[in-house]
């Protein structure tokens, strides 16, 4: 009976979106308050239906329902409950529906919370949105009912894939979608400003905070689900470059594009029509990278031979979006006054070197990712495009781009000066020659590429702290006054220093893994021992036990540093049972900033086992910097100015100018 | 984040789960030759695999690719030769860098491309701004704000922030 009700409150809420996409246009066009009033109303009804409809497919799956297919497909009643709830959405239908369900509640979230916002831009901006929910329930009633029925019922379900029986199913998903589905909301709002033909400094004001919070939860999701991989996948990468990886990346480097730009259009009403296409591109990667992770043209061409209904039904939703939104753009664009003029060397010159680089990084990552489907589509001619590909043409991109970034804050708006921001820099750039020449040092003349990266790390960091100090003027005013300076400085200034340089700890933590980490790989039987960068490692022994729905094969290891026992890891080796899947268990030991890792291989026969082990220096400074960079996001989210909204647009040239 | 939520369908389908490459056996004696091995392993696809190079994967067509590498280096082969040799047999599609040529131009040139043309773009905008700036001169201050500015340079305005 639940799954029923479910059913039906999709589509009911399908009804409602339909509703919602077209009555509140309706009212704005006839400035006719009543319509337009449909559309909070509809968008909170429609996330309380969604919310119910997932639900009954959670409570399926907790009370083990197998008379639902998706639920004995992908779950076991031995199952433990955490992975019975997150499996969920560890699946195609049910993560579809997380999708819509995280849709409404930030639809919902504008209608509640945007109560500043003028009657017929929020009538649109739903509307909009509506329109990408009536996509996507269709899409999922049509092709991907979670609910459906299966008769007889089997006694077990045939459980989840071992690899997802973790925590970070229940971490990961949920933040990359609150961070795709949130720049629905930037999206929505370009659209709406492109219908209206109207757009000011106080609509970037409402959109930056949606962006920023989108790219905190992207951020966040990213980062989680590489730190997953890395633990979980156990051969202790933690990038690869791998088209579902871009499909989330690839919305990111466009999403802190818009960040920027919506910066400059709030500060300076300026590159309004570029922001606006921007917020566009955005949603649009977003809906690519849905369309390339769900539709199976990734994991091979001929998955769309399997169901190809999905596929082709997304690809229409990307084409009428993507399309409809290029479309709209290319017609009402010219609408959109220009904004201020500035120097090429300002602040604004700075953050369109900014999305400038951040656009071809973009592009790279999406012909690298697109290419070879479309050249096999074209041409039947097979070739592959990994990581030696990307570290050619995306990493020289980043290269100009971090070093600028310090450069950034320093200019002055309108008309900056490189030199003077240059002359304050300095200490910053003593910082990262300093830093260079003891990491030449420590390696003795180590691969110099890694230590110029090391100092454009420290380059990132320095200048990004540097600047929130030269900001306090201790020097002129006196050290008291200075940190009365530093605590009466907006928190959004904070929030670039702070994202900033967690930009540097994560540059940091990739130099330092890729270039200095030490690998080994042996075969080791009982008292054996071996040594691994710092580490020396002895196998004690083993023992066999039996989980809830696996066996295991446990390994048990004593690390030591010259002679003194640091940590004891147990890597080992399941075996689950249903799936008939192996999976390896690595054991990480963090010690500072650096992890020790060891995974187990296949037995030898003779009682040996292949054990891989690496030391990995300040590995963890890659996940810490992103969420660093989050905290960033965080702290300008919460900056006053746009807690309390924007000021009427009238109000606003009268209002005094915020400090800088 | 790799396999992620592609995880539902592809993991399923990895042969051997998670992966463990370069068995103990499989090193050249030459610690030089074992590096160059190495790297050219991982240029070089797994191509029963997800995007993974044959120094990532431990897929038994991986382990007989690192096999071969390794043949062909201790026979003396240069790197480019160990390519051309795996490419003969294998085809493009076993690099994971591919070659510049005529089918992969959009492929390399596409970001270079969009950076000289954005560039291009922002350059000629700001010289259409700078021009149109210098015809129109910013209209003076009114009187008004001629004498609200005497009063703030005379001192009595509020202070800052």
């Amino acid at each position: 009976m639940t799954a029923e009700i479910g059913h039906f409150a999709l589509v009911l809420a399908l009804a409602l979106a339909l509703v919602q996409s077209v009555v509140p246009i309706i009212g704005a066009r006839r400035r006719d308050a009543a319509l337009m009033a449909v559309a909070p109303a509809a968008a909170l009804a429609q996330c309380a239906l969604i919310g119910l409809s997932f639900a009954a497919l959670t409570q399926a799956y907790v009370v083990s329902d197998f008379s639902i297919v998706n639920v004995v497909e992908n779950s076991h009643s031995l199952k433990p409950m955490l992975y019975k709830v997150t499996g969920v959405w560890g699946n195609h239908e049910g993560s579809m529906l997380l999708w819509v369900l995280i849709l409404a509640i930030f639809g919902a979230a504008v209608a509640a919370f945007g109560r500043n916002l003028p009657a017929s831009l929020k009538a649109n901006v739903l509307a909009v949105q509506g329109w990408v929910t009536v996509a996507f329930l269709a899409f999922i009633l049509a092709t991907s009912n979670p609910f459906l029925r299966l008769d007889p019922a089997p006694y077990e379900g045939r459980d989840l894939n071992p690899v997802l029986q973790d925590i970070g199913l229940a971490i990961h998903p949920p933040l990359l979608y609150l961070g795709y589905v949130g720049f629905s909301i930037s999206f929505a709002f370009a659209i709406a400003a492109l219908i209206e033909g109207r757009i000011d400094a106080a609509w970037a004001r409402w959109v930056r905070p949606w962006t920023l919070a989108a790219w905190c939860f992207l951020t966040a999701g990213i980062a989680m689900g590489s730190y997953w991989a890395y633990y979980e996948l156990g051969w202790g990468g933690w990038w690869f470059w791998d088209p579902v990886e871009n499909a989330s990346f690839m919305p990111w480097l466009a999403g802190t594009a818009l960040l920027h730009s919506a910066v400059v259009m709030e500060k300076r009403n300026a590159l309004k029509i570029w922001t606006v296409l921007l917020a566009i591109l955005t949603f649009s990667l977003s809906l690519l990278g849905t369309f390339l992770v769900r539709s199976g043209v990734l994991t091979s061409v001929h998955a769309f031979a399997t169901d190809p209904a999905r596929g082709v039904f997304i690809l229409v939703i990307l084409c009428l979006f993507i399309g409809g939104g290029l479309t709209l753009f290319a017609l009402r664009a010219s609408t959109l006054t220009q904004g201020g003029v500035f120097a090429p060397i300002s602040r604004e010159g700075a953050l369109v070197l900014n999305n400038i680089i951040l656009t071809a990084a973009c592009a790279s990552v999406l012909v690298g990712t697109l290419y070879p489907l479309v050249l096999e589509g074209l041409t039947g001619e097979k070739i592959s495009v990994g990581e030696p590909f990307f570290n050619l043409t995306f990493g020289p991109l980043m290269v100009p781009l971090l070093m600028a970034v310090p450069f950034g804050p320093y200019l002055a708006w309108k008309r900056g000066d490189l030199l003077a921001a240059t002359q304050r820099l300095w200490f910053a750039f003593a910082a990262a020659i300093v830093t260079v020449a003891v990491v030449a040092y420590a390696t003795s003349g180590g691969p110099i590429l890694a230590i110029l990266g090391v100092g454009l790390a420290a380059w990132l960091i320095v200048g990004a702290v540097s600047e929130l100090v030269s900001r306090a003027r201790f020097r002129e005013v006196g050290f008291m006054v200075g940190l009365r300076r530093l605590a009466g400085l907006p928190r959004s200034t904070y929030g670039t220093t702070v994202a900033h340089a967690g930009l540097g700890m994560t540059l940091l933590g990739i130099v330092a893994v890729t270039s200095f980490q030490s690998e080994t790989i042996t075969v080791m039987k009982p008292g054996d021992t071996a040594a691994i960068g710092r580490y020396q490692i002895t196998f004690d022994g083993t023992d066999r036990s039996r989980g809830p729905n696996y066996d295991q094969l446990v390994v048990h290891m004593t690390a030591r540093q010259d002679g003194v026992v640091v940590a004891k890891l147990d890597p080992s080796k399941r075996f689950y049972t249903v799936r008939q899947m192996p999976t390896t268990e690595a054991s990480i030991v963090t010690h500072g900033f650096s992890q020790l890792y060891l995974t187990l291989g296949d037995e030898t026969g003779d009682g040996g086992i292949v054990v891989r082990m690496w030391d990995k220096p300040l590995v963890t400074l890659i996940w810490l910097g992103a969420l660093v960079m989050m905290l960033g996001g965080g702290l300008s989210l919460s900056d006053r100015r746009l807690r309390v909204g924007a000021p009427k647009p009238a109000r606003a040239s009268a209002a005094p100018v915020a400090a800088e | 984040m790799r396999r992620r939520l592609a995880a539902f369908a592809v993991l399923a389908a990895l042969a051997g789960g998670p992966a463990l490459a370069v068995q103990p056996s499989e090193r050249l004696p030459d610690p030089a030759q074992e590096a160059r091995a190495r790297a050219l392993s991982t240029e070089l696809r797994c191509m029963v695999c997800q995007n993974q190079s044959i120094d990532d994967s431990d897929a038994q067509l991986a382990k007989d690719l690192r096999v071969l590498v390794r043949e062909r280096i201790s026979a003396g082969d240069s790197d480019a030769e160990v390519l051309d040799y795996l490419v003969d047999r294998y085809g493009e599609f076993v690099l994971l860098k591919p070659r510049f040529k005529s089918e992969t131009l959009v492929l390399w040139l596409t970001a270079p491309a969009i950076l000289i043309l954005g560039g291009g773009v922002a350059f000629l905008a700001y010289r259409r701004r700078a021009a149109r700036a210098a015809a129109t001169p910013e209209p003076g201050l009114s009187a008004e704000e001629t004498r609200a500015l005497d009063r703030i340079l005379a001192g009595d305005a509020p202070a800052e922030r």
